[in-house]
């Protein structure tokens, strides 16, 4: 229960800087040229100004902006984020639709950079400047300076071109219309190489902080007791050492939620994904503000979900914090 | 002398400062070897790299000469990567310096917003700036710049705190020194090393911004960006994908050489804290 309250606590903080978030991008969106109704003009091919007025009019726009964006803030409160003309329909629909994909991908990257991290970290520490030490880091200082979407096509000439082990992209094949697992073992096989491109980075950081804190908990005293009452090695680690080390690396898991995010921007160009990133890069580029204000607000709430259940996570994993708190 | 004696004892940091000023090299002498402009056509479109000798490095879509591109790109990979940086230390150390100096509601106010640029993904961010303000260069630096001074300022502001109350600072006090004295004249300089060395951590991470921005398209056409140059060689890339892997390495190499420069200095700084 204490655990919930302090959680809770936490989230009812970051309504401010939610607040904060919109504001900002509502005004910064006032610099932007041209508006919604300059962009479905042009969508129609042209118009005359006083549809152009009528449709102002209509849309709140001819408001002043204090005005405009009290509704615009009463709207969200709704969960109404407005009308993309780009695609002819609500933005929550739009963004509904495309984020499955995203979820997807974020939590398989996660995993794959997670996991890996906390393998080759252990390993790393355990030879510590040792030749495995040696090439673990130096690896993990290649992945981190890997550009990920030159990572993404070069993996694609790879495993899609020549091996030809892999898709080079999508999320799944149309024309199977298949369903219950082939359909799983399809979407699986298209998630791989963007999983493994967005993981990337993040598994370079993983392993560097899991090297570092394994290192230090190994120099602790308790660990000392557990090797003197003859524990065998393994049993150390995995018992004693492993629980302790995992709280930097769950506190980096919310820290890194927004970096991933934006990097899915990215994957999912490289992957032709139809993602909540994909959405992102394609309501700039068609100018559909509504649209990519609609995905910033989706974003910090994502960003804020995964560090409320950061928060909880870590509760469990350190004791003291719902003790003391 | 002794942080230099102990920066060149890592092979690490002495391989990353050969990168380094191998590409700094690069970028001097890019108008001297390739007077040309790099965007210029040149020859015969997707030459392969070592097929010809005018084209060392071959040609990309169009025929322009990818070697060229890559020297003028190491320019701008270094002028968007280093001024952006300037900018995002610059903000990030004002805003750290006045919220851990003064603490209280100006500190509260200030954490706030650099809560509220951290919670938002700063490349959809980025997006949002390039898409009210135009992608030019100038503009393009700016954004990457704006995007990345929260981290710095959260630096800066846990130097301020840990420094605003030690006997030099209450000393100068007492001899009535006003705030924004203490601040720049007393605090500033024994807060900026660590900030210093992070900034390389900045730019690493502004050179990969700008990149994957210029991959999408989204960043100055009219410069020859590595980003670009990728964003261009992903059309070729079933049989032609040198064109998009030269230019990766190009960004791979720089970004890998900078870091390895900040965490050599990091090491050579902070002598206890080596082996983290």
């Amino acid at each position: 229960m204490r655990i919930l309250n302090l959680a809770g606590r936490r989230l009812a903080a970051s309504i401010p800087t939610l607040f904060l978030i919109l504001i900002g991008i509502f005004l910064l969106l006032q610099f932007a040229p041209g508006d919604t109704v300059d962009a479905m003009m042009a969508q129609m091919g042209g118009g005359d100004a006083a549809t152009a007025r009528e449709l102002r009019q209509f849309y709140g726009l001819d408001l002043s902006i204090p005005m405009q964006l009290g509704h615009y803030l009463w709207r969200l409160v709704r969960f109404d984020l407005g009308f993309s003309s780009i695609y002819g329909k609500p933005v929550a629909s739009v963004i509904l639709e495309r984020l499955p994909p995203t979820l997807l991908l974020m939590t398989a990257s996660l995993s794959f950079a997670f996991f890996a991290g906390l393998v080759l970290g252990v390993v790393a520490a355990r030879g510590v400047n040792k030749w495995p030490d040696t090439l673990i880091s130096t690896l993990g200082l290649i992945f981190y300076a890997t550009p990920s979407f030159w990572f993404g096509l070069m993996a694609i000439v790879v495993f899609s071109v020549y091996l030809q082990w892999l898709p080079a992209g999508g999320f799944e094949d149309i024309g199977q219309a298949a369903t219950g697992l082939a359909r799983t073992l399809d979407i699986a096989a298209h998630l791989v190489l963007p999983a493994l491109t967005l993981g990337l980075i993040f598994l370079a950081i993983y392993l560097r902080i899991m090297r570092a804190s394994m290192l230090e908990v190994l120099n602790l005293d308790f660990v000392r007791t557990a090797r003197a009452k003859g524990l065998d090695e393994t049993r150390v680690v995995v018992r004693h050492v492993l629980r302790n080390a995992l709280l930097p690396m769950v506190t980096l898991i919310g820290l890194q939620a927004g970096t991933m995010l934006g990097g899915s921007v990215v994957v999912e160009s490289v992957f032709s994904l139809p993602g909540l990133g994909r959405l992102a890069y394609e309501s700039v580029v068609q100018r559909d503000l509504n649209t990519l204000l609609g995905i910033v607000f989706v974003s910090a709430l994502l960003v804020i979900a995964v560090n409320f259940l950061v928060d909880l996570l870590y509760a469990r994993l350190d004791p003291r914090i719902s003790a003391g708190a | 002398m002794d942080t230099l004696k102990r920066y060149f004892r890592s092979p690490a940091a002495i391989v990353g400062l050969i990168l380094l000023l191998l590409i700094i090299g690069m970028a001097i002498s890019a108008g001297w070897i390739y007077p040309r402009d790099p965007l210029a056509l040149a020859g015969r479109p997707l030459i392969w790299p070592f097929s010809n000798p005018r084209f060392l490095l071959g040609t990309d879509n169009s025929g322009r000469d990818i070697a060229a591109q890559i020297f003028h790109g190491a320019r701008i990979a270094l002028l968007i990567g280093g001024a952006a940086t300037v900018i995002a230390i610059l903000i990030g150390v004002l805003i750290g310096a006045f919220a851990g100096y003064f603490g209280g509601w100006v500190d509260t106010v200030l954490m706030r917003i650099t809560e509220a640029f951290q919670t938002l993904p700063n490349f959809v961010l980025l997006l949002v700036l390039v898409a009210v303000f135009g992608s030019t260069l100038t503009t393009v630096t700016i954004a990457v710049g704006i995007v990345s001074w929260p981290a710095p300022a959260r630096l800066t502001r846990a130097e301020f705190l840990s420094l605003r109350n030690r006997e030099f600072v209450q000393a100068g006090r007492t001899l009535g020194m006003k705030d924004l004295q203490l601040i720049l004249g007393e605090i500033l300089p024994n807060a900026l090393p660590p900030v210093i060395v992070y900034a390389s951590v900045v730019m690493a991470v502004a050179i990969l911004l700008e990149s994957a921005l210029a991959f999408l398209r989204l960043s100055d056409p009219n410069v020859a960006s590595w980003g670009n140059l990728i964003g261009l060689g992903r059309d070729v890339l079933r049989v032609q994908w040198y064109v998009a892997a030269i230019p990766g390495i190009a960004i791979l190499i720089t970004v890998l050489a900078v870091s390895l420069v900040g965490q050599g200095l990091n090491d050579a700084l902070n002598p206890r804290l080596k082996g983290r």
